[in-house]
């Protein structure tokens, strides 16, 4: 929660949408707040954007029950083909919230520095299994006295050597090295 | 026949076909002060057990009876009698939504020509109730299978959101749908009688509350559930 995902996905918006095309689905525990940011924030046309109920519940809509996700991204794909990228998003959750293989190809688990340091260490399966691990807010470490070093040796140790992505929207608005892992997974077939 | 382990998985709460998103009228009846405590909540599920738990049982039993059976299969029929029972354009749409939702997993869980047939049959979505029945056929199961577990849905999901939206103590919540098991084979009974007449005489039972909360709850700017 808070982490900074909307905000990353708005930044992935801003740097993809001037040669591929892109859509985005969002699951909210209220209906359709993060949705509504990313048509405030103008990164996409409004049609790109569609908000998913989820019931209070929404990794279940993302893990267990994928079906209302599956029918989001088939009816973007169908008004809008061909589209090179679709961003499923969903928020305000857990460590445990993990997506279904049989909805994304790849997941981006996002933390947040200010959540502290030992996060990385407490694992689960967003943290291991996720195939990019951001550790957002990065210049917020000082203030909140986050050991970077410390957060990258637990995650490395956890996620046997996966990438990790130390990412400030406040320093690198284009969330660059996001970014540039996203655009190298386009060329790689899905699975 | 003794319980088939089919109609489990159909009736479960964790197969994977949407219904976690929906209240059944709850979150619209908590937010209008109608379900504040466990009495209250008591009394929204017999009532919606008796109308719309009672409608989606005979529907769910007769497209069983009807999909089981020879002969083109009357989706149009089926799904007009449905649309007639139901009043509230904002239910009407969640229950295709709930509808698509089951066909997506029922397709993949008991394929063949039922699901098929109905998919080519409603592009727009059928209704749960209707969905149901078929899925219920095609997995083998027979009417009153359909009629039980449709009933058992009338009652079961909303009361899980109840949980979810008050905090009421889940195990109270447990007695409480324990204490209502009869009143639900009752619906389920009386539901699968109707099953091998016509479809006109299906059982109408109107919910005005229900219906009003519906489409009250589908204009509000913030929610929970989907419906």
């Amino acid at each position: 929660m808070g982490s900074g995902k909307t905000a990353l996905v708005a930044a992935l918006c801003r740097s993809l949408a001037g040669d591929l095309a892109l859509a985005v689905v969002t699951n909210d525990i209220y209906t359709t707040e993060d949705a509504d940011f990313l048509r405030q924030a103008g990164v996409l046309a409004g049609e790109r954007i569609v908000a998913v109920e989820t019931g209070c519940c929404p990794h279940t809509a993302i893990r267990d029950d994928i079906g209302a996700n599956l029918e989001a991204v088939e009816g973007l794909e169908e008004r809008l083909a061909p589209l090179d990228l679709v961003l499923v998003e969903s928020g305000g959750d857990n460590l445990t919230a993990t997506f279904s293989r049989g909805l994304v190809d790849r997941q981006i688990f996002v933390l947040d520095v200010a959540g502290g340091d030992k996060v990385p260490r407490k694992g689960g399966p967003g943290v291991t299994g996720a195939d990019l691990l951001v550790v957002n807010k990065v210049d917020l470490a000082p203030a909140v006295r986050a050991d970077l070093a410390v957060m990258a040796r637990d995650a490395a140790a956890r996620r046997g050597g996966g990438p990790v992505v130390f990412c400030s929207l406040t320093d690198d608005p284009a969330a660059g090295a996001v970014t540039s892992w996203v655009r190298a997974q386009l060329a790689v077939p899905p699975g | 026949m003794s319980l088939r382990a089919a109609a489990l998985l159909l009736a479960d709460g964790r197969f994977p076909a949407g219904g976690h998103a929906h209240s059944g009228g709850v979150e619209a009846a908590v937010a209008r002060g109608r379900v504040g405590d466990l009495d209250d909540l008591v009394a929204f599920l017999r009532g919606r057990l008796a109308t719309a738990g009672l409608v989606d049982a005979a529907l769910a039993a007769t497209t069983c009876h009807r999909a089981g059976g020879a002969g083109v299969l009357p989706w149009g029929e089926l799904v007009a009698e449905a649309d007639a029972r139901q009043p509230s354009p904002a239910l009407r749409a969640s229950a295709r939504v709930q509808g698509r939702a089951l066909l997506r997993v029922g397709r993949r869980a008991w394929p063949g020509p039922i699901l098929d047939e109905l998919a080519c049959a409603g592009p727009d979505g059928t209704p749960h109730s209707v969905v149901l029945g078929a899925c219920a056929a095609a997995a083998g199961l027979r009417p009153g299978d359909a009629a039980a577990i449709a009933a058992h849905q009338a009652v079961a999901g909303p009361a899980s959101a109840a949980v979810r939206l008050l905090g009421f103590d889940p195990l109270a919540v447990a007695a409480a749908l324990a204490d209502l098991a009869d009143d639900v084979d009752r619906v389920a009974a009386d539901a699968a009688r109707t099953a091998g007449g016509s479809a006109a005489d299906l059982p109408c039972g109107s919910a005005l509350l229900l219906e009003l909360g519906a489409e009250d709850h589908a204009a509000w700017e913030v929610r929970l559930f989907a419906s």
